[in-house]
C-alpha cells in the first residue's frame, strides 16, 4: 500500500464553473472558465437550458478559457445543439484551440458543431440570424 | 514509494475528478520523456475512465472507493482505474471500437467515453474482475501523439 493517498480532506473542495453571458451580434454567448466533466458538466447544461428557456436559442459556448473538457463536456455540447436546434436556434463554439480541435476531430464533433472566431468581425453568416 | 507506484483511492464522487488528473498529469510529468500532448491525452483518458468507474459505483449505490495506480516505467506509464461494483459488465460485449463517424452517431450525448480513451492512449484493456473492473491505459514516450 505504499503511496496510497487518501484526500478525504477535499471533499468540500468547491468544484464550480463560470458561465459569463454576453450578446454578441444577435447571438447569446457562454463564456465558460473552469473544467468541463462530470462533476461540472451539469452546470454548462442548466446555463444552455436557461437561455434557451428564456427564448435566446443561438447561443455561442466559448471555450476559450476552459483547461479541460471531457466526453461529459462533449455530450453538454451536443445536447445543446440539439435542444437549440428543436426550438429553431442553432449553437455554436468558439475558443477553440489545438488540443481542443483535436478532441473535437477524433470525436467527430467538429462535423456537426460549427466553430467560429469571435474576434473576427460581425459578418452576416453569423450575425444576421435572429 | 517503490517501484514507481503512486496509488490513489478516491470516493466515487465526481467531485474528485480533477484531483484525479492534477494526481496523474503530475505523476506523467516525472518522465521527462512525455511531451505535454502526451500527458494530456492521458489526462483525458484517466477522466473518462474514472468517470466511469464513478457511474458504475453510484448505479450500484456503492461507497467504497476507486482505485487509481499510476506505473512509471522507464518510458512508458500506465494508470489502472478500478472500480470495486461487480456490475456484471463484460468486456467480451463491448462493441469497438464505436465508430465516431456512423450516420446518426451523435443523436447521443453519451458514448464518447471508450472511443477516446481507445484512440488517446496507446494501449487500452478492460477487464472484468470478480470484484470490479478495472481499465489499463498505457501511454510510451516514445512514440507520437496519435492521430
Amino acid at each position: 500500500m505504499t503511496g496510497t493517498v487518501r484526500h478525504d480532506a477535499l471533499r468540500s473542495a468547491p468544484v464550480t464553473l463560470l458561465v459569463e453571458v454576453a450578446a454578441w451580434g444577435g447571438w447569446t454567448v457562454l463564456r465558460v472558465h473552469g473544467e468541463v466533466d462530470m462533476a461540472t458538466g451539469p452546470q454548462l447544461r442548466k446555463a444552455v437550458v436557461d437561455q434557451i428557456g428564456g427564448g435566446r436559442n443561438h447561443l455561442i459556448v466559448d471555450l476559450a478559457d476552459v483547461s479541460f473538457i471531457d466526453s461529459t463536456g462533449l455530450g453538454v455540447l451536443i445536447g445543446g445543439l440539439k435542444r437549440a436546434r428543436s426550438q429553431g436556434g442553432d449553437l455554436k463554439v468558439a475558443g477553440i484551440d489545438d488540443r481542443l480541435e483535436r478532441i473535437f476531430e477524433l470525436t467527430g464533433l467538429g462535423d456537426v458543431l460549427a466553430v467560429i472566431d469571435l474576434d473576427a468581425p460581425q459578418h452576416a453568416e453569423v450575425s444576421g440570424l435572429p | 514509494m517503490s517501484d514507481g507506484v503512486i496509488s490513489l483511492a478516491i470516493p466515487a464522487q465526481p467531485e474528485y475528478l480533477s484531483l484525479v488528473r492534477a494526481v496523474v498529469a503530475a505523476a506523467a510529468a516525472l518522465d521527462p520523456g512525455l511531451g505535454d500532448d502526451r500527458i494530456e491525452d492521458l489526462r483525458i483518458a484517466v477522466s473518462e475512465a474514472t468517470t466511469n468507474a464513478i457511474e458504475a459505483h453510484a448505479n450500484l449505490g456503492s461507497e467504497d472507493r476507486i482505485t487509481i495506480k499510476c506505473d512509471l516505467g522507464d518510458d512508458r506509464i500506465e494508470v489502472e482505474v478500478q472500480d470495486h461494483v461487480v456490475s456484471g459488465f463484460d468486456p467480451g460485449t463491448l462493441e469497438y471500437p464505436s465508430p465516431l463517424d456512423e450516420p446518426g452517431r451523435l443523436d447521443n450525448e453519451g458514448g464518447f467515453g471508450i472511443p477516446l480513451m481507445r484512440v488517446l492512449a496507446d494501449e487500452m484493456k478492460i477487464r472484468s474482475l470478480d470484484h470490479g473492473t478495472a481499465v489499463q491505459l498505457v501511454v510510451y514516450a516514445s512514440s507520437a501523439a496519435k492521430d
